[in-house]
């Protein structure tokens, strides 16, 4: 089948398995010649790189697919999500719940009856699909898990695209909201580390006190905040939308600290999804007895 | 020692093949000189578009090996020469022949952007005034050679050949480098929604990975693109604002 797509430019010939792409060069509106391009790889995975290009998607894959798998399990576990003053990033904040934590006291009655509940089912959406919409997660989950494409210059298995310019992924535009919730969480959890300095003295009191489950859901906030705070939609708010950032001082201070973290966003996103994750094991195997928390000071 | 180079030859009638050419190579040697050595002692009639030799006029794109590259940037010491070394011309164009491709889609494309439209003049001498920070933003769109690898590597032009309705990685750049400087008041926004369909691109950064100019492409031209094409057509609450201004 051809179709003749514009007036100077390309016209696309399918053929099962294959999009060939044909040129027709017009001179004063007639045709000169047709020139096929070379053999461009089009199958699923052709390409003549030589390189494993597959095992930075295949990485990508296996990491994210288990941190999923990983989160859901966690999430629905409704229990061993804290221990002694720590709390569990994916349940921070427990807005209802048995916890001491809890912010309006146990299970509402309103949850319905068929749905298991866990506080995290009411928190994990937001930083879930924070990191869902997130510029750098989309690049890498469009060639990990939906091969488009599968790695640069490597065939793709569809002939059909829409990109970002129709529904569905076009919803991805929502990410800026998804930034102004995440924001909140770093004061959230900013505030649980805060927490997690006041241990039981045992005398019904608190006393300060540092320990390693501190330390860890320390480390995890700073890294979440890099992450977050190096948003590209934060990052155009924070001065990119202004053509001329140097006419306010504060925003162009801002402009330059989201700029700085944002070139290490990818490095952010991996090492806040490792450092949550862990996170919630150290408190889960503390509270499960099976690991036991150090007390540094 | 000698390394063997397997590159496109084209054929007359649109045909071609990659044909093998042995050819001795030394130290310091980039692909492109090979490719002149060859076309010097063994094979006078192949077409191959250089000019510069130094990464600075973007003449020489090819594939080496599958990966979009300048020949003249690409040292042989970086290669397996214990095989041979495949030089293809880019597929994202319509080939002229051998190693040799019609880049002039991208010029066309290039016309149908709204031109540098500046402010009034800051001073009455007809200057204008801005601060260095803000047109270093600007600078680095501006290093582009127009080498237009990125063109070549990019998904939705090279596997789905939108080229009829995406304008690509090089000109959402130079979008970008327009929309972005401090002095333009072109409003590119609609088009590059519209016409231009930013959305297509899904910011997989091949075009980033290709750039022999390192541009942060995606990161510095493509998303600030988006997101301001966010702000003017699918926020509500930036859309409400404008309203009341
Ligand atoms: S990031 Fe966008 S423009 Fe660049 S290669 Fe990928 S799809 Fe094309
Ligand atoms: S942006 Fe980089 S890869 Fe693209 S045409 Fe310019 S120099 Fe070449
Ligand atoms: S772009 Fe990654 S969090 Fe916004
Ligand atoms: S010859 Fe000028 S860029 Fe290679």
């Amino acid at each position: 089948m051809w179709r003749c797509v514009h007036l100077y430019g390309p016209t696309v010939e399918r053929t099962p398995g294959f999009v060939i792409v044909n040129w027709f060069i017009y001179s004063k509106g007639a045709f000169m010649q047709v020139i096929r391009l070379t053999a461009a790889p089009h199958g699923f995975g052709e390409t003549v790189r030589r390189d494993n290009w597959w095992t930075t998607p295949l990485l990508v894959f296996v990491v994210f697919s288990s941190f999923i798998v990983y989160a859901t399990w966690a999430a629905f576990q409704n229990a061993h999500y804290e221990y002694g003053p720590y709390l569990s990033p994916f349940y921070a904040p427990v807005l209802w719940g048995d916890s001491a934590h809890a912010w309006f006291g146990p299970q509402p009655t309103w949850w319905p009856a068929l749905l298991p509940f866990s506080p995290a089912l009411l928190i994990l959406p937001f930083p879930g699909l924070f990191r869902f919409t997130c510029y750098y997660y989309r690049g890498a989950y469009y060639k990990a898990f939906w091969a488009d494409p599968p790695a640069c210059s490597v065939g793709e298995p569809r002939k059909r695209y829409l990109g970002e310019n129709s529904f569905p992924l076009i919803l991805q535009n929502v990410h800026r909201y998804f930034f102004y919730i995440a924001c909140i969480f770093v004061v959230l959890l900013s505030y649980d580390v805060w927490l997690a300095l006041w241990f039981p003295d045992g005398a019904g009191g608190t006393e300060f006190g540092i320990g390693v489950g501190t330390l860890v859901l320390l480390v995890n906030v700073v890294l979440i905040a890099s992450y977050t705070f190096g948003c590209h939609s934060g990052r155009h708010i924070f001065g990119g939308r202004n053509d001329e950032v140097s006419k306010s001082p504060l925003l162009s201070a801002c402009y330059d600290c989201t700029s700085s973290l944002n070139r290490r966003h990818m490095l952010f996103a991996w090492c806040s999804l490792f450092s949550v994750a862990f996170a919630d094991i150290y408190v889960r195997l503390c509270s499960m007895g099976i690991w036991s928390d150090w007390r540094i000071l | 020692m000698d390394a063997t180079f397997r590159l496109w030859r084209s054929e007359p009638g649109g045909a071609g093949a990659l044909t093998d050419y042995k050819t001795p190579v030394s130290e310091g040697m980039v692909v492109l000189d090979a490719v002149h050595r060859i076309q010097a002692e063994q094979a006078p009639d192949l077409a191959v578009r250089w000019n510069c030799k130094a990464g600075k006029c973007g003449s020489c794109s090819a594939e080496i090996n599958g990966k979009p590259r300048l020949m003249c940037m690409t040292r042989l010491s970086t290669l397996d020469l214990n095989k041979p070394v495949i030089v293809e011309p880019m597929k994202t164009f319509p080939l002229i022949k051998d190693l040799v491709t019609d880049v002039s889609w991208n010029f066309s494309v290039k016309k149908t952007i709204q031109k540098f439209k500046p402010r009034q003049p800051d001073a009455p001498d007809g200057t204008w005034r801005m601060a260095q920070k803000d047109i270093d933003r600007v600078q680095e769109h501006r290093k582009c050679i127009e080498c237009f690898l990125c063109q070549d590597v990019c998904h939705v032009l090279r596997d789905h050949g939108k080229h009829d309705e995406f304008i690509g990685p090089r000109f959402l750049l130079y979008a970008a480098q327009l929309e972005m400087n401090p002095l333009d008041t072109a409003d590119r926004l609609h088009d590059l929604k519209d016409k231009h369909n930013i959305g297509y691109c899904n910011i997989t950064k091949c075009c980033t990975a290709v750039c022999p100019e390192h541009i942060k492409i995606t990161d510095n031209a493509i998303i600030p693109l988006k997101e301001r094409v966010v702000d003017r057509f699918y926020d509500p609450v930036t859309r409400l604002l404008r309203m009341f201004k």
